[in-house]
């Protein structure tokens, strides 16, 4: 029989979070520190909104942009929010999830042979995205000494001629590195003189530790040439829902929409519904979440320093990212030694790409008795790997 | 810090002042100072546990009841709300708007009981113009706890 693979795809690398997985599933009495996902339940008023969408009878595809008063309300939001404006009838696109507007704001910008600059260690999506839409991905390797931020030098080596789209992910998964004003300003310098286009993924915009998330697109300048990627997912709990959205300038808007009408049609009308509800009402919940894991990100940064780890302090997302290099293991073999030995799984900084190697990616959203036997048991693995 | 402090402390008085120090971000003394002060100024009333008695073998009987009163000259209803509370098997009294003035709460052994206070107790009170008793058959939720649901972790072990 001929082989009926498409070369592309079989040469794309499967996720590297994939292999745990499956060490940590055979395990009963694991405790997982591994999920990038919220712990908390959607908030009942945001699900009482989907299930009464239902109720009526709501079951029917939405225009493939999304429902018109959920784009609104989006606008709203990055208004008061960001104080940027967007029009909703053509700067914004509802997806399923942040993940599909990645992929499609790829797809609608790149031609053949393009560059797209991704800084990592950053979530697993960029890269494969990039190739599948034809760009050649060129990596730029963040730095904890810079507490894993983009520095403008950094982003002037990196840019040639063929540089088309640098991605943005911040706050970031996996170090929990914010991008401050002032670091965004350095950047957008560069990027406005060298004519190059942003693709921010800010899904992690409500999760800031420190001051207020500064949106890229905020900076004078930037709104002509950033594609904004954010959904509900993080904010307020949604990962089930698939539901996310781009904002950018109509003209790129437009292609995606294509793309997203021949691919998908339309996001899960239900979704949409209930996000709604959770961009009209959803603010006090956020701020409950949010509260509740600065005190987990305090508990951990307690616990590392405790124990001697060395950690930056991150300031975004839901994640810590703890130096192993002490250990003289790769992040991999820590990872999987502590599985095994201590029955917790963290994931290694290398399934975010090579930088993160020395560094082990560990979630915060768990409960705060489930963080406590982790670090016990982390501490106890130190202190045996130490002597 | 006193509003998070309170609303940690509210969920789980049972954490020890070292813990709340690391999730506040500040000095272990600066939490037995401010706990200290709460207390003095009667913020913090009491350390309870939530209990579901239901799952005991140990019989208690809750009752809402709602009483209309005439308010007296000069002291509107809080003295008639005294003599009310003052007994201990009283669990909580609330002056109400609507359609009547107390609500109590009272938990007894039995049925009998109950009755009895607010036939013998209640109904005799000379600013007490009715009574309507409501016994509580099952508590779903109580102090924001759902005493039916516990907490699992759907999710999946591993995500990116």
């Amino acid at each position: 029989m001929r082989n009926f693979l498409a070369d592309d795809i079989v040469n794309i690398k499967p996720s590297g979070i994939r292999k745990f997985f499956d060490i940590v599933s055979e395990m009963k009495d694991a405790i997982s520190l591994g999920v990038g996902e919220p712990d908390f339940d959607t908030p009942w008023h945001i699900r009482d909104e989907g299930i009464y969408s239902l109720e009526k009878g709501r079951t029917f595809y939405t225009s493939n942009s999304g429902l018109k008063e959920l784009k609104q309300e989006i606008c709203n939001y990055m208004k008061r929010s960001q104080n940027v404006e967007y029009n909703p009838d053509t700067d914004v696109l509802v997806t399923v999830g942040g993940s599909e507007a990645i992929d499609i704001g790829f797809r609608a910008m790149i031609n053949p042979g393009d560059e797209v600059l991704i800084p990592q260690p950053s979530y697993v999506s960029y890269e494969p995205c990039a190739i599948l839409a034809g760009a050649k991905p060129v990596i730029i390797n963040l730095k904890a000494e810079n507490e894993f931020r983009l520095t403008s030098e950094e982003l002037l080596n990196a840019i040639t001629e063929k540089t088309k789209i640098l991605v943005l992910p911040f706050p970031n998964n996996p170090t929990g590195s914010i991008m401050e004003k002032d670091d965004l300003e350095k950047i957008a310098k560069i990027i406005i003189e060298k004519d190059i286009f942003v693709m921010s993924d800010e899904i992690y915009a409500e999760l800031t530790y420190k001051d207020k998330h500064v949106s890229i697109t905020s900076i004078p300048g930037m709104k002509e040439r950033t594609l904004l990627i954010n959904g509900f997912s993080k904010a307020y709990a949604m990962t089930g829902w698939r539901l996310g959205y781009a904002c950018g300038p109509s003209e790129i808007i437009k292609q995606m929409t294509k793309i997203h009408q021949y691919a998908i049609m339309c996001a899960p009308t239900t979704s949409q519904y209930a996000a709604i509800e959770a961009l009209k009402n959803g603010d006090a919940d956020i701020l409950e979440m949010k509260t509740a894991y600065n005190q987990r990100r305090r508990y951990l940064m307690s616990a590392f320093k405790k124990m001697g780890l060395e950690c930056f302090e991150p300031f975004g997302a839901f994640y810590v990212f703890p130096c192993i290099r002490e250990f003289g293991m790769t992040s991999e073999e820590f990872a999987t030694k502590f599985l095994t030995e201590e029955k917790v799984a963290t994931v290694p900084g290398t399934a975010f790409g090579d930088s993160g190697e020395g560094f082990l990616r560990i979630s915060y959203a768990y409960s705060l008795e489930t963080l406590k036997i982790a670090m016990e048991r982390l501490e106890k693995f130190v202190s045996r790997l130490r002597a | 810090m006193r509003e998070e402090l309170l609303a940690i402390i509210e969920k789980n008085s049972r954490i020890d002042t070292k813990d709340l120090a690391v999730l506040l971000g500040v000095q272990e003394i600066d939490i037995i100072n401010e706990l200290a002060k709460l207390q003095d100024d009667g913020v913090i009333c009491g350390f309870h546990t939530l209990i579901n008695w239901e799952k005991t073998d140990i019989e208690k009987v809750t009752a809402l009841i709602e009483v209309r009163v005439t308010p007296q000259r000069g002291q509107g209803f809080d003295s008639i709300a005294e003599r009310i509370y003052k007994y201990p098997e009283v669990r909580a009294v609330y002056l109400i708007s609507g359609g009547f003035d107390l609500l109590v709460i009272l938990e007894e052994k039995s049925l009998k009981e109950i009755a009895n206070f607010v036939s013998d107790k209640l109904s005799t009170l000379d600013s007490v113009l009715s009574t309507a008793t409501h016994f509580i058959l099952k508590k779903y939720k109580d102090h924001g706890i759902m005493f039916s649901e516990k907490y699992e972790d759907k999710r999946e072990a591993i995500t990116p």
